[in-house]
């Protein structure tokens, strides 16, 4: 199925290749440059290009192109989906997927290639098999392995990859025992000009940390589990337990994971925390404009509204900002035409604002559209759905774990139309 | 002096990538290759102390220098001369060294064949190994290398390799099927056999990768598949997520041969006089086993199942997969942009399933062009008279938009909203001509064309239009908008009869300086103007005629000429001149405005092909519905002991895992009244597990009626496979027979089942036992146990014991050897592939006191074999659990067994006076009472007792009064009575009074009972 890979980095390097069936000549990649050259903006590269011997199929993750080669017909979701996986297990195993990392832990990462793929096809990619199989750098192994020898490649069979759990790994041991749930929610919403809600939607996640012992069997209940709409599980999870009885019941991986990714159901209201009053205007004629945007807390619960930050793409006639905040900071990019306003925390009684005058190109024509702007928020300690969760219940292990649960809101894809 | 020619060598080999030809875009291929060029003394002097640290003695060293070529590689830098040195290492003890090797090797070996030979003895001693790993990673490094040569020696070992006892080393087997065969496509025939026997294979693991296996080969051989058939849909939800992907659209390909469209027109069924479409139940199997898997966090997964239902499912279920495919929306921009593309061509066909979802497809400014783009598709798609004007709307927020191209792709939008939807397409219409004055001329040429196609829909009404277009002609600069502008005049210049001559004018003084394709509709306007209104136009057209008849382009003074011959009327002119006019100005067809994704629904969705629109190589075509179904018999697989399973599935959605346990069929209990007096005459009534298991103790008395009820109806789905462990007993009659003669096959093991499991030593004979009553006897006779229905419960879930599953039940049976421990039957199926070996308790951790009578050690348990075994456990009267471990020759288990209190005493028998006696002098402290109501259902004496008897292992005492019921029995540790009184008063009332020293065990024993009772 994926022939190849090549990782190529923004200036257009070839700084790894990998080939699961004969080589494959780097020159392939050229077709791949025409088009990132033809697409301008990076996010435009089409993920699938057809060449005359091959397909190329690229992601862009982490300021590096994953791109794979494919000679014959293969479902292009089935590859993209592998390699975000590749990306995910590079940033488990190095802390981050970047150039650097990759090439310095180049035998790891060729090691990594070798076991998740056999001929193409998908052999393992669960983070637990993998860790068996290939034991994550860490400054102390690299010291330890340097002196005793020894390696960073297990020898015998991962027991997941037998089992039917092969997400966890067997042996398991910790002193202290632990399971975290966060229930992170987003908000993804688009607010037009007069203020109202285009589109509103509440997606979230639970995203777990997992230190238990042995093999635990986890059964995760909700108060009002009605609210979620459209789940997707980790494969841990037993489906039919929760078509019947609305429990999440599993045997979890160790360490983090995601355990859920729901949407709300949109009969429900979306309550939206912020509101955002604006006034932005370009006069006719003349070289400058009014910038003018305030943000208040709305409909949140009594919680506090942090972390704000607005961006706004500016049009490209704008050449300058002189903006005063009455809270925060702010930024303008005149290359990228870029601002940002770190405004921090909403206080109520004091509405931060941010004012002034906006310089143009001379002699440009004035901007049709007025920028949108993009917020950021967080709110701690709500889930904004109202999802709570009821209990948590472990069976098949003796001992007496901590449990927690934190709730946090975010804004997801949050866009005020001016 | 060989150094030099070395050199040499080395440095034609690193500049060979710099002749490889096809660079169309240089920089950076060249600058790699001319750093490696660069480079290649001074990685020749390195090589040289590569191959001294390969040849040294120490692991350290090597690994140090096997890392560096593995980055050489990495990098893409030719490592192919250290090939010698580094294939020595082939059989290194390290493990790290020898993958290492591996990957050098496979990376060069079709490079240097004859070398890579010497490498081959070490990977078939390799297939030989112990460890499954070390045997699975040799065929892997075997099969991967490009060596025809060897082609043999890989056909013998994937054949052994696919009856190999690990799962694992099978699916690896899978793996080198395709590698071979694109190696040696002669082979294909042996490959098929192997990919047959390994398509048989019972394992999630496995079934994944051989299918991947049967897709690169022969995937025309459909016949292999209908006796899995079954299997694969039931295997599908526990493979891994990249397998059922692969093994999803190979069914979805299957299904389409093999069942009919359940989406047929009622109508052309009547014409052809066919029966009323029923669908397949195996259809309705796939359908059902697919549909939860749209709950995947895999993308790849959702998509396979979304594009299954998208082919297969009648139109009023395909919804569902909306709702999915929405939330992929989410996902990563790549994600999305193949998503959207499939949406945008299921929206053509099913509109109605995303419209629900509309505002999931708003434009968002953050979005790249492409995903924009798409989302506009898709809106358009779904634009209908009812959402039409909230679509606009959202389309006049995008027009604004700085993204030109996507505003150009807005205007498109709107033009084919306008000619699917005819209530708006004068507000698009007049929403178009606004624009035409827009500042940027990229907009007011997109709007120009789309408007022209507008336009030729009713071109009388809007002369207005046309008028205001002609004016543009003046500032326009975009080729195809002025070539639009141009088109639309000399088409309708009839309805701007004064203008048109105008524009001719003005264009035939700019002719020389236009565009190729504007120059060519200035021919053609100038042939109409000629055609309808040659007196003011007449020179113009000859001017024009005569500037295009030197013009550059051959296209152009072709064009000239056909032209100039058609209209103007000359003596050698043919009889086409007459109809000049008709040619010209015939009324031509609207454009019709669709989409660029119709009908490209005939490419399988979600591939690779559907999303290029054009067929890529490999592409399995769809088939076409049959016109008559198929035999559906060929998918019936002959039961070998395993009942079939979709017949009990359709009865009854069972959970997840069976934490139930058997119920008892009310017809049943007759009495555990009647068995207080004869241990024997047991009426047992057991849970299907058990049904066996209970045998041992009836010694030969086959009462198992046929009425037993199923307990495994609401066994573990999974566990169905090994159906073994659980047969039901749905019916009577012929099914039930076949049953039980099956059952009887299966092994005299079953008779014994205390030791079913082979070289299992009989812990018990029945003289065993039997002196154990006598012995603990005093003052009240011990009775057999009461029996209700057994209660199994799990002791190891087979997803926690990797295929092990092991249940237990309280037999209620004297644990032979000593009469403190409560006896705990052990029923332990192996559900894995392999043998599991030297099964044994170990290591119990237990509260004070307590004591474990271990089982004997199981010796081995083949696959899918089931053994019961009893062990003995003395809780010292309290419900603390006892834990220990569960140890097979690989694996500890940590599991624990919580009695229920009811199960911490054996009944004892007395008569009512005695009763009496003992309960005077259990009172005060010792006694406890509850009141409590009957329900309904538990209002007869035969419920009662038998409700009570479940819940505890209590003997019941005869009793003169009508509405009185007493129990009693003792602790097993301690022997303390445990005297139950249940008196039922009038209607639902009732009271429930225990007496026993054991205050602990009373008050719980109560909750139980009247628990029990509530139910």
């Amino acid at each position: 199925m994926i022939h190849s890979l090549f990782l190529i980095n923004c200036s257009g390097d070839i700084f790894l290749e990998k080939h699961w069936k004969s080589v494959v000549s780097q020159s392939v990649c050229d077709y791949f440059f025409e088009a990132q050259e033809k697409a301008v903006d990076v996010e435009n590269v089409p993920p699938v290009i057809s060449t005359p011997h091959h397909y190329l199929i690229s992601i862009y993750r982490d300021k590096i192109f994953f791109v794979s080669v494919i000679q014959t017909e293969v479902p292009p979701l089935f590859v993209i989906e592998f390699l975000h996986r590749v990306a995910d297990t590079f940033q488990d195993y190095f802390g981050e997927c970047s150039e650097t990392a990759i090439k310095d832990n180049v035998v790891i990462v060729y090691e990594l290639l070798e076991e998740m793929l056999d001929n193409g096809f998908p052999l393992a990619t669960e983070s637990n098999i993998l860790k068996e199989l290939i034991k994550p750098p860490t400054i102390l192994r690299s010291v330890v392995n340097s002196i005793t020898g020894s390696s960073n490649v297990g020898d015998t069979l991962p027991t997941g990859q037998l089992s039917n759990i092969p997400w966890r790994r067997a042996g398991v041991k910790y002193t202290n025992n632990e399971a975290y749930f966060d229930v992170i929610e987003e908000i993804d919403a688009i607010i037009d000009k007069s203020g109202s809600t285009v589109f509103a939607e509440i997606q979230g996640v639970i995203d777990s940390c997992i230190k238990l012992s042995g093999m635990p069997d986890l059964s995760l209940s909700f108060m009002n589990p009605r609210l979620l709409d459209d789940v997707s599980f980790h494969p841990c999870i037993r489906f039919k337990r929760w078509e019947s009885e609305r429990v999440l019941s599993f045997i979890p991986p160790d360490g983090n994971f995601r355990l859920i990714s729901y949407r709300v159901s949109s009969q429900n209201l979306v309550a939206i925390p912020v509101y955002v009053k604006h006034l932005i205007s370009f006069k006719e004629n003349s070289s400058s404009g009014r910038f003018d945007v305030t943000i208040g807390p709305k409909q949140n619960m009594g919680k506090t509204v942090e972390g704000v930050v607005m961006t706004v793409h500016m049009p490209k006639a704008v050449l300058n900002m002189n903006l005063t905040a009455t809270q925060g900071s702010y930024t303008f990019d005149p290359v990228t035409k870029v601002l940002t306003w770190d405004v921090g925390k909403i206080t109520p009684q004091k509405l931060p604002n941010l004012k002034g005058i906006v310089n143009l190109q001379s002699g440009a024509p004035k901007p049709e559209e007025n920028p949108s702007l993009n917020i950021q928020f967080k709110i701690q300690q709500l889930a904004i759905s109202g999802l709570k969760v009821n209990r948590l219940d472990m069976y098949g292990e003796k001992y007496k774990p901590f449990k927690g649960v934190k709730y946090i809101t975010k804004a997801g894809k949050f866009q005020v139309r001016t | 002096n060989p150094k030099p020619s070395i050199r040499f060598q080395e440095e034609e080999r690193g500049r060979s990538p710099a002749t490889i030809p096809a660079v169309p875009r240089t920089t950076p291929s060249r600058s790699n290759a001319l750093t490696a060029t660069s480079l290649s003394t001074l990685t020749w002097c390195r090589h040289d102390d590569l191959k001294e640290m390969l040849d040294s003695n120490k692991d350290s060293l090597k690994l140090e220098a096997m890392k560096r070529i593995v980055a050489m590689i990495a990098r893409g830098k030719n490592a192919s001369d250290l090939f010698p040195a580094v294939v020595k290492n082939v059989a290194c003890k390290n493990i790290e060294v020898k993958k290492l090797v591996y990957v050098y090797l496979v990376r060069y070996a079709e490079e240097q064949q004859d070398l890579a030979l010497l490498s081959i003895s070490t990977f078939q001693r390799g297939l030989k190994d112990p460890n499954q790993l070390i045997r699975a990673s040799a065929l892997r490094v075997l099969s991967s290398i490009r060596v025809p040569i060897i082609v043999p020696i890989m056909m013998l070992a994937i054949k052994e390799a696919a009856s190999d006892m690990s799962p694992y080393v099978r699916k690896t087997a899978a793996h080198a099927i395709p590698k071979l065969y694109s190696l040696d496509s002669d082979q294909k025939d042996q490959l098929i056999e192997v990919i047959e026997k390994l398509l048989a294979d019972k394992t999630t693991l496995v079934a994944g990768s051989v299918v991947m296996a049967f897709e690169e080969v022969c995937p025309e051989r459909i016949d292999l598949i209908h006796k899995n058939y079954r299997k694969l849909c039931n295997l599908l939800i526990d493979v891994e997520e990249w397998g059922q992907v692969v093994i999803i659209n190979m069914l979805t390909r299957y299904a389409r041969t093999q069942f009919l469209s359940p989406n047929q027109n009622a109508e052309a069924a009547s014409l052809a006089k066919r029966k009323p479409y029923v669908m397949d139940p195996d259809h309705r199997l796939l359908l059902r086993n697919t549909k939860p898997l749209l709950q995947s966090r895999n993308a790849a997964v959702v998509m396979a199942v979304a594009q299954l239902y998208f082919h297969l499912a009648p139109k009023a279920e395909v919804g569902v997969i909306a709702k999915a495919l929405v939330r992929l929306l989410r996902s990563h921009s790549e994600v999305q942009y193949v998503v959207l593309q499939n949406v945008a061509t299921m929206s053509i066909k099913r509109r109605g399933m995303f419209e629900p979802y509309l505002k999931s497809f708003y434009i968002r400014s953050t979005d790249p062009t492409q995903i924009k783009i798409l989302k506009l598709e898709v809106l358009t798609n779904l634009a209908n008279e009812t959402n039409i004007s909230t679509i606009l709307r959202e389309f006049q927020t995008y027009i604004r938009s700085m993204d030109k191209d996507f505003v150009a792709a807005t205007i498109q939008a709107i033009g084919r909203c306008a000619t699917n939807i005819g209530k708006v397409r004068d507000t698009c219409l007049n929403g178009l001509v606004q624009l035409l004055s827009n500042r940027d001329e990229l907009v007011v040429a997109e709007s120009v064309v789309v408007i022209k196609k507008l336009l030729q829909m009713q071109p009388a009404q809007h002369s207005e239009i046309i008028k205001h277009m002609a004016k543009l002609t003046d500032n326009i600069q975009v080729p195809m908008a002025r070539a639009s502008i141009l088109w639309l005049i000399g088409e309708y210049c009839e309805h701007v009869p004064k203008i048109a001559p105008d524009v001719l004018r003005k264009m035939a003084k700019s002719f020389t300086n236009e565009e190729d394709i504007v120059k060519l509709q200035v021919i053609n306007l100038a042939a109409k103007l000629y055609l309808t209104n040659s007196k003011q136009s007449k020179l113009l057209t000859q001017y024009v005629l005569n500037l295009a008849k030197y013009d550059q382009n051959y296209d152009i003074r072709d064009r000239a000429r056909f032209i100039r011959q058609l209209i103007v009327p000359t003596e050698k002119s043919g009889a086409l001149n007459k109809y000049a006019k008709k040619l010209f100005l015939a009324q031509k067809p609207a454009p019709i405005l669709e989409s660029s994704f119709k009908d490209r629904d005939h490419f399988q969705l979600g591939s690779l092909s559907h999303l290029l629109n054009a067929k890529a190589v490999g592409y399995q075509e769809l088939p076409d519905w049959p016109d008559e179904a198929p035999d559906p018999s060929v998918r019936n697989v002959e039961v070998r002991g395993t009942p079939r399973r979709e017949k009990r599935k359709e009865k009854v959605e069972k959970p997840f895992y069976s934490d139930s346990e058997g119920e008892s069929g009310p017809t049943e209990s007759a009495d555990s009244g009647e068995s207080h007096h004869g241990g024997a005459s047991s009426r047992g009534h057991h849970g299907g597990v058990w049904g066996r298991a209970g045998m041992w103790w009836e010694i030969g008395s086959s009462s198992s009626s046929g009425t037993s009820s199923s307990s495994s109806e609401e066994e573990d789905e999974e566990e169905e496979e090994e159906g073994s462990g659980e047969q039901s007993e749905e019916k009577e009659g012929e099914e039930e027979e076949e049953k039980r003669k099956k059952r009887k096959e299966k092994g005299g093991l079953r008779k014994c089942p205390l030791c079913s499991s082979r070289g299992l030593p009989r812990p018990l004979s029945p003289m065993g036992w039997a002196w154990w009553p006598m012995l603990s006897c005093g003052p009240w006779q011990l009775l057999s146990p009461a029996f209700g229905a057994v209660r199994t419960y799990e002791l190891l879930h087979r997803m926690a014991g990797e295929g092990l599953s092991v249940e237990y039940c309280f037999s209620r049976r004297p644990f032979p050897g000593d009469p403190h421990m409560v006896a705990v039957q052990i029923q332990i199926s192996n559900n894995t592939d392999a043998e599991v070996k030297s099964l044994r308790v170990s290591e119990p951790k237990l509260l004070a006191g307590m004591r474990i009578q271990e089982f004997p050690e199981i010796e081995s348990l083949a696959p899918g074999d089931t053994a019961s075994v009893v062990m003995g456990i003395d809780f010292c009267d309290s419900t603390q659990a006892a834990n220990f471990q569960l140890c097979t020759h690989t694996r500890h288990f940590y599991v624990s067994i919580q009695p229920p209190v009811g199960e911490l005493m054996a009944p004892v028998f007395m008569s009512e006076n005695e009763f009496r006696k003992e309960q005077g002098k259990l009172t005060g402290m010792s006694e406890i009472t509850e009141k409590l109501t009957l329900p309904e259902k538990c209002r007869s004496d035969h419920a009662i007792v038998q409700q009570v008897t479940s819940a505890a292992n209590v003997g019941r005492v005869p009793c003169g009064a009508d509405n009185e019921y007493r129990f009693a029995a003792k602790t097993v540790t301690s022997g303390s009575l445990v005297l139950i009184t249940l008196e039922w008063r009038e209607g639902a009332a009732a009271q429930l009074t225990v007496n026993s020293e054991k205050m602990v065990i009373g008050t719980m024993l109560v909750k139980d009972i009247i628990q029990a009772l509530a139910q």
